[in-house]
Parts: C-alpha cells; structure tokens; sequence
C-alpha cells in the first residue's frame, strides 16, 4: 500500500506541468477514481482543509490523503512521492544551467532574454483572473492596487507581504465577526 | 554556515504564508530571496520561474530547490561545490513543505470544525483581495530594467514590450478554431518567446 500510494503520487508529480490546479484534477482522477481509496465526498472535504492551510497545495492535498489512509507515515509517503521528481528534475537542471553559464554563454542569454518579458506576461494573466474571481466591488478595489504598489516599492516593512496577509485575514475574521455579533444581540 | 540558517528561516517563512497558491508565493519569494538578502539577481530570478513553468512539479518546490542550489555558493565562494548546494536545496524544500506538513496532519480537526462555522469563509474573504495584489506585486516587481532593457538599448526595450504583449493575449485570450476553443499553453508561450529571443539577440 505504501508503495503504491508513493508510485502513484510520484507519478503525479512527474507528469503535471504547472502545480495547483492542474495538479488537483490528475489527483482527484488518481486516487478517487482508478484506485478507489477514497470518496469523492472524502476527497471534496480534505481539498477544502488543503485550501484552507497555507504551503504548497498539491503537497498539502498529498499529505491529507496519505494522512487519511496510513496516517502520519502515508503523509510522508504521499507528500515524498509529490516533490520528488520537481527536486531531481530542478537539481539537475540547476547542475548544469548555472547562473554564471546563463550570463556569459551567448546563445542562452539570448534565449532568456526572450523569455523573461514573456514570464511577466504569465503573471499578469492570472493577476486578472484572480481578481475577476474574487469579485471585487467598487469598495474592495483598493485593497488589491494599494497591496501591490506598497509592496512593490521597497518601503522596508511597509513593502514586507507577510503584513497584507496578516492584514488581511484578519480583516476578514473582523468582517465575519462583526456581523454575526449584531445578530446575536438582536 | 550562517547562509543555511538564513535559507531554512526564509523558506520556513514562505511555507507558512503561502496563501493563494504559487502565483503569490512569487511575491514572497522575490521579496525575501531577491530583494532582501539578493541571493539571486533579478534576471536569475525571472529565469526561475521560466524553468518552473517548463517542469512538472509545483512553483513552489522549483524555486525552493533551485535557491537553495545557488544561494550558498552566491554568498561564501568556498561553497560553491556542488555538493554544498545539494544540502542548500534539500533544507530549503524541506522548509517550504515541513511546516505545512504538521498543519496538514494536526490542524485538519480545527479547519474542519471552522468550516462550519463560517469564520474560515471570513477570513479568505479578506484574504482574496490581497492574494491579487500580492500576485500584481510579483508581475510588477518584475517589469524592470533587468528584465526588459539589460542593455539599454530604446529598440530592445520596445522588442521585451512586444513580446510580453503577445505573450499575455496568447495566454489569456483562447483562439477559436473551427468551432473549438484552444488555449494556449504556458510552455509553448516559453518556447515561443525563447526561438524570439534566440533570433533576436542570438544571431
């Protein structure tokens, strides 16, 4: 069982390009309908508790279903077999496509000097979708622009991310809370 | 020694506020790793997640792997060997994935009881709004010279312009083609841009 559990993500991880999403699908297809280990309602609930936590999803949605089945060491098993193979396939790149050989060798610079604006570009498509997606109002737009400009000038701890996500969770737990207190009084 | 604490801290960092999967990671990432403690330039930075985008595995990990790999040898010369970058890779994965591990394995119960309750709705509802600025942050950080104009020629500059525009409408905008919509992939955008730039500046 664990070996299979480990093959089985393992060949998850070395086979879907791109990570979250995409991952979640191969994985649902995987484990709830080819080996049957577990529901899909099952399966359904543990990606909500993966959502809801922070790190690296796909590891997190591994570590639940490897958690549910054999517990703590079919965690290890499931989460091992999903990083694997970017581990080995990055160190081996990273062996030989060093940081010098990208800057002095020519035709390679050239190469990456045509990616990088192309990278930009795969950053701001999604900047739109999730913005599309988490229907932004005219009283919530601000938050979205003055998180991305203070962050993106160096501003020390002004310009420090980790702020705006304490910020704004609990400005979230505040608006959850607020509400639901005004209903209990009444 | 100093450079693995820094790496195992900065990873550990980055795994417990990654929030909003591994577009706005980035915006941690490049904050940490590039800005702070400028382990990588910028350009290697950018060339990183080009390589993320082209390998299985999610965002996350690459990076971790790859920083952890040059980071030693970036700081202290004499660690440079291989091997010193295999240790930085190793404890910078496991930084990244460790403490999302135990939440996962301990705080399934309370997430799960929370749900009910409406409260962990609340906070990502605070939390969506930001997790877009953090993604925009990352895309804007990374419209810079370095990326855009490293030579400082006008007629470059307006080549990188070019090339991010048709990236982005190749990308966002699905081509219909006899009654189907196709998207068009990251990687093949990546290679794409790759054969522009080979021919461009390649030559």
């Amino acid at each position: 069982m664990y070996w299979q559990l480990f093959v089985s993500f393992l060949k998850i991880g070395a086979f879907t390009f791109g990570g979250g999403w995409a991952m979640i699908s191969i994985i649902e297809r995987e484990i709830v309908e080819r080996h049957n280990w577990i529901e899909k309602d099952d399966f359904l609930d543990l990606l909500a508790i993966a959502q809801s936590l922070p790190g690296i999803l796909a590891v997190n949605i591994a570590t639940a279903v490897g958690d549910k089945l054999r517990g703590m060491k079919g965690g290890i098993v499931a989460a091992a077999g999903t990083i694997l193979p970017s581990f080995l396939i990055i160190l081996a790149i990273a062996g030989f496509l060093t940081p010098d050989m990208i800057k002095n060798n020519r035709v390679i610079s050239a190469i990456f000097m045509g990616i990088r604006p192309a990278v930009v570009a795969l950053i701001i498509a999604p900047v739109i979708t999730s913005a599309r997606s988490a229907g932004l109002t005219w009283k919530t737009v601000w938050i979205p622009l003055a998180v991305a400009l203070l962050i993106s000038f160096d501003l020390g701890f002004v310009s420090n991310p980790i702020l705006y996500i304490i910020l704004g969770g609990a400005g979230g737990f505040l608006c959850w809370r607020i509400p639901s207190r005004r209903l209990n009084k009444k | 020694m100093g450079i693995y604490w820094k790496l195992i801290w900065a990873y550990i960092k980055i795994g417990i506020f990654g929030f909003g999967g591994g577009y706005a990671m980035l915006s941690l990432v490049e904050k940490i790793v590039v800005s702070d403690n400028a382990w990588i330039s910028e350009q290697m930075f950018t060339d990183i997640v080009a390589i993320s985008q082209m390998t299985p595995g999610p965002i996350g990990i690459n990076s971790a792997t790859y920083i952890g790999f040059v980071a030693p040898g970036s700081v202290n010369p004499a660690l440079s060997a291989p091997l010193w970058g295999l240790a930085g890779s190793v404890l910078a994965t496991l930084a990244v994935t460790v403490p999302s591990f135990f939440l996962v394995l301990y705080c399934s119960h309370f997430i799960r009881k929370h749900h009910e309750s409406g409260v962990i709705k609340g906070i990502f509802s605070g939390l969506r709004p930001v997790v877009v600025g953090l993604i925009a942050s990352a895309a804007i950080m990374l419209m810079n010279a370095a990326n855009f104009n490293p030579n400082d020629k006008s007629w470059q500059l307006a080549a990188s312009v070019i090339i991010c525009a048709a990236a982005f409408c190749l990308v966002y905008f699905p081509i219909k083609l006899r009654n189907r919509v196709i998207k068009t992939h990251p990687i093949l955008v990546i290679i794409l841009a790759g054969i522009t730039g080979y021919l461009l500046y390649g030559i």
